[in-house]
């Protein structure tokens, strides 16, 4: 079979499989195909981690509850060794995992699916008795009373009680009644403590909450706070960061009161840490999603499948195909010249993360400065590993002047100078100066000019929102990307320049 | 205002692109393990002397740095003589002794330089600064060409070479780069050289471009062009198109320079000539590979090189 013939069978099939998945998914499973109107959807993640020596293991992690304004979709997590279900009693739900003999480092995964929409609350029994707080110490008694009279007195109920000194003790740093209760540097969870106990003192039932604020995605989410207390009819929430009354919308609640946040027998050096990733995808797509995850293996073995920080990664990789779907037709279909094959993808990557601007300053001046540094090296006659080794210790030190520099001139967008790959950056001086030497400065700036308006459309591709979406939540669409580059790759017409280099000969003798 | 061709006047006028070049012309002819045959100018020195194709003489190859000390006594013999780098680009790394000067060397414009001095060029080669990505290198010694004063007055500097393109045996296209103050002494045809098209039947200049326009004088020394006429053109095309046979490239571009005595010399081969050579000839090579093509299906073409270099005068110089 000759290479044309194998090429486009070859090509037929990645287009049979990448588009047929596709339909498949579009017809048959309801995927939307453009990210629609963009709810708040959040897939959050809490990833529990011990080391287990043989011993039978028992790991409990609290679950999160609804809100108002937040509905909780476990997704079931399938823990390799580990038998996993949910336990449910008054209040609060639990994951279990438990395994007879687990070995070494094990890592256990929860994961929810989080939608801005109301929630089932579960009403909440009323306290059956009144709270029995530990009393203050002598010296503290004053500073409490303190704090409980001024509340008392800027309120009329309860809620408004509560308020008041929740204000008090997070606002005021430099009150004294509140250094003394809970010393000069009292975090978060100190202040919250410190509201309940007073709180539980004037005979008020209180808790503190903690759990996750739902905003961008984050690998590592810290546990934020907020205060639950009894107004004597319902149970009310009031937010210290805020400064309100009500659960926050954007508020998961992970852990109330003396509920334990995990809890791990048979294993040692255990952790809790939470990730949450915010989707661009609509809701509507992500419930079609969730009431197909049973039994469609397409779904199962897909990327949803996948742990959250996991699938922060792949969302960026599958981006690369897309940079270098471009670099290929802009090399190969327009015939624009480029310093490096792959190193506009790069520095495109570079600028989802810098912004188009700070980083297109960002990359001219290292590469130009770098250039000129480099041109004096030539004289030294150096030879090339250690000339590339110096240019290396020479991008280096640009970074550092920049930042510092910028930092110190209160140009913040200097410091992300770093995310350009030191190597790559040092590899494009010493081909460009090479290129100068060996050509003339006209190629540099041709070649160089190439690279950046290729790292630019890569940019515009890689961040546009339905590119973004469609190449995550249609990831067999690479094989179509594949076949095109295949295509592409055989293709033997004119580029876009040779029309204007040939030009004088198609006008014939 | 910058003019484009469309494509299928280009396609009409038989213009071979970049694309088809990559995939065609050089993918399908010159499989990548012939490569180092030309890459490496001592193997295609070996090879070419193997199938006794006229080339400067091989004095001999510096490999290590304690060859050095023979040197002196090993170049008594040779008054004139060329060191350059085995796999050097762009004709970096060439030293060219024209003459001695009792214990000194002489540059071509007369400059004597003491052995030292030598010794530390062969020593830069060795350790790779001409060569490509830096490798180790070998420094050959040659003979220096007494060149044929026909391109006398037509170059800013140094002596043009002629390119023979060699299409599975062939010669189909041929031209001479003449450097121009322009082109910095340069014989790149994008930096302002002149591109001279040779008539593959003659060695006739066709016609001369500079920036893509038709010249007919060159800029700098007002020489006419259309009167270069390229002596020796059947040995010339006869030893392209035995390179052939030499290298198993299908697709290959062939330096030749012209020696007073011996003619026509083979300087260098290339795996991946350019396309620039269709623009000196002012016309597209896919006919003339085209033409090659259908003669190789009949089954009757010539064998011998000598016979394929006849065929192509008679039969793709007028395409």
């Amino acid at each position: 079979m000759s290479a044309k013939l194998q090429l486009r069978l070859m090509v037929a099939v990645l287009l049979l499989i990448g588009f047929g998945l596709t339909a498949y998914k579009v017809v048959v499973l309801k995927f939307p195909l453009t990210p629609g109107e963009q709810e708040q959807v959040w897939t959050v993640q809490a990833q529990l981690r011990f080391t287990a020596d043989g011993q039978p293991v028992r790991a409990q992690v609290n679950l999160p509850g609804m809100t108002q304004s937040l509905y909780v979709v476990d997704q079931g997590s399938a823990p390799r060794g580990f038998g996993f279900y949910v336990e449910q009693s008054d209040g609060f739900r639990r994951g279990v995992w438990e395994a007879r003999a687990p070995q070494g480092d094990v890592r256990l995964y929860y994961q929810a699916r989080v939608y801005a929409s109301g929630g089932v609350v579960a009403k909440r029994p009323a306290p059956d008795a009144l709270p029995d707080p530990a009393p203050f110490a002598e010296a503290d008694v004053e500073a409490a009373n303190d704090i409980l009279e001024d509340a008392f007195r800027y309120s009329a109920d309860n809620t408004g009680f509560a308020l008041r000194l929740t204000n008090r003790v997070f606002n005021d740093i430099t009150d004294p009644a509140v250094t003394t209760l809970a010393g000069d540097k009292a975090k978060t969870a100190d202040r919250a403590a410190l509201v309940v106990r007073l709180l539980q003192s004037a005979e008020i039932n209180a808790a503190v909450v903690r759990g996750i604020r739902l905003d961008k995605s984050e690998r590592k989410q810290s546990l934020a706070t907020v205060i639950e207390i009894w107004d004597g009819t319902r149970w009310q929430v009031i937010d210290p960061v805020a400064g309100s009354v009500g659960m926050p919308d954007n508020f998961l609640p992970w852990q109330t009161g003396d509920e334990f946040l995990f809890q791990v027998d048979g294993a040692k050096d255990s952790s809790l840490t939470f990730s949450v990733i915010r989707d661009q995808i609509s809701s509507r797509s992500l419930a079609i999603e969730q009431g197909q995850s049973k039994g469609v293996a397409l779904i199962n073995f897909s990327l949803f499948s996948l742990p959250v920080d996991v699938q922060n990664t792949f969302s960026m990789l599958l981006l690369i195909p897309i940079g270098a779907l471009v670099v290929v037709v802009l090399r190969n279909l327009v015939g624009l010249k480029t310093s490096g094959t792959f190193m506009p993808v790069l520095i495109a990557l570079v600028f989802v993360q810098t912004e188009l601007l700070t980083g297109l300053i960002l990359f001219v001046t290292v590469v130009g400065v770098g250039l000129v540094i480099r041109g004096y090296l030539t004289s030294l006659n150096l030879l090339l590993v250690p000339r590339i080794a110096a240019v290396l210790i020479v991008v280096i030190t640009l970074y550092l002047m920049l930042s510092v520099i910028g930092y110190r001139m209160g140009v913040e967008a200097a410091l992300s100078v770093t995310f350009f790959p030191m190597i790559i950056i040092a590899w494009t001086i010493e081909r460009m100066s090479v290129l100068a030497e060996e050509e003339a400065m006209w190629d540099v700036l041709v070649q160089g000019g190439g690279s950046l308006l290729t790292a630019i459309l890569a940019y515009l591709a890689m961040t546009n929102r339905e590119i973004a979406y469609l190449t995550f939540a249609y990831p067999e669409l690479l094989l179509v990307v594949l076949a095109v580059i295949l295509v592409i790759g055989q293709y033997t017409g004119f580029r876009l320049s040779e029309l204007r280099r040939f030009e004088p000969l198609s006008r014939g003798e | 205002m910058i003019r484009f061709a469309s494509p299928f006047a280009l396609r009409r006028a038989g213009i071979v692109g970049m694309n088809r070049r990559n995939v065609e012309l050089i993918a399908q002819n010159n499989p990548r393990h012939l490569y180092p045959l030309v890459d490496n100018k001592l193997i295609t020195k070996r090879v070419l002397a193997e199938h006794g194709l006229d080339a400067p003489t091989l004095i001999g190859a510096v490999r290590l740095t304690g060859q050095l000390r023979d040197l002196p006594a090993f170049l008594e013999p040779h008054k004139r003589f060329v060191i350059k780098p085995a796999q050097g680009s762009g004709g970096k790394g060439i030293l060219v002794v024209a003459g001695r000067d009792g214990e000194a060397y002489l540059r071509p414009s007369g400059v004597a330089f003491g052995f030292d001095e030598l010794a530390r060029h062969v020593n830069n080669i060795l350790s790779g600064l001409f060569s490509l990505g830096g490798k180790n290198d070998v420094a050959m010694i040659e003979e220096m060409i007494d060149f044929d004063p026909v391109f006398e007055g037509y170059s800013f500097e140094g002596v043009p070479d002629i390119r023979v393109i060699v299409y599975k045996g062939f010669p189909v296209m041929a031209m001479t780069r003449l450097s121009t103050a322009a082109s910095d002494g340069k014989a790149n045809l994008h930096q302002g050289a002149v591109g001279v098209g040779l008539d593959i039947a003659t060695g006739r200049a066709l016609r001369a471009v500079q920036f893509d326009k038709p010249v007919t004088t060159h800029p700098d020394t007002g020489a006419d062009l259309t009167r270069i006429t390229v002596p020796g053109w059947d040995r010339l095309t006869q030893l392209s198109a035995r390179c052939f046979a030499a290298t198993g490239l299908g697709y290959m571009g062939v330096d030749v320079v012209l020696d007073r005595q011996k003619g026509p010399q083979i300087l260098e081969l290339n795996a991946r000539p350019g396309l620039a050579v269709q623009i000196a000839n002012g016309r597209g090579m896919r006919p003339r590979i085209d033409a090659v093509e259908a003669l190789l299906t009949t089954g009757s073409a010539p064998s011998s090189p000598d016979d394929r270099a006849a065929w192509a005068k008679e039969h793709i110089a007028p395409l």
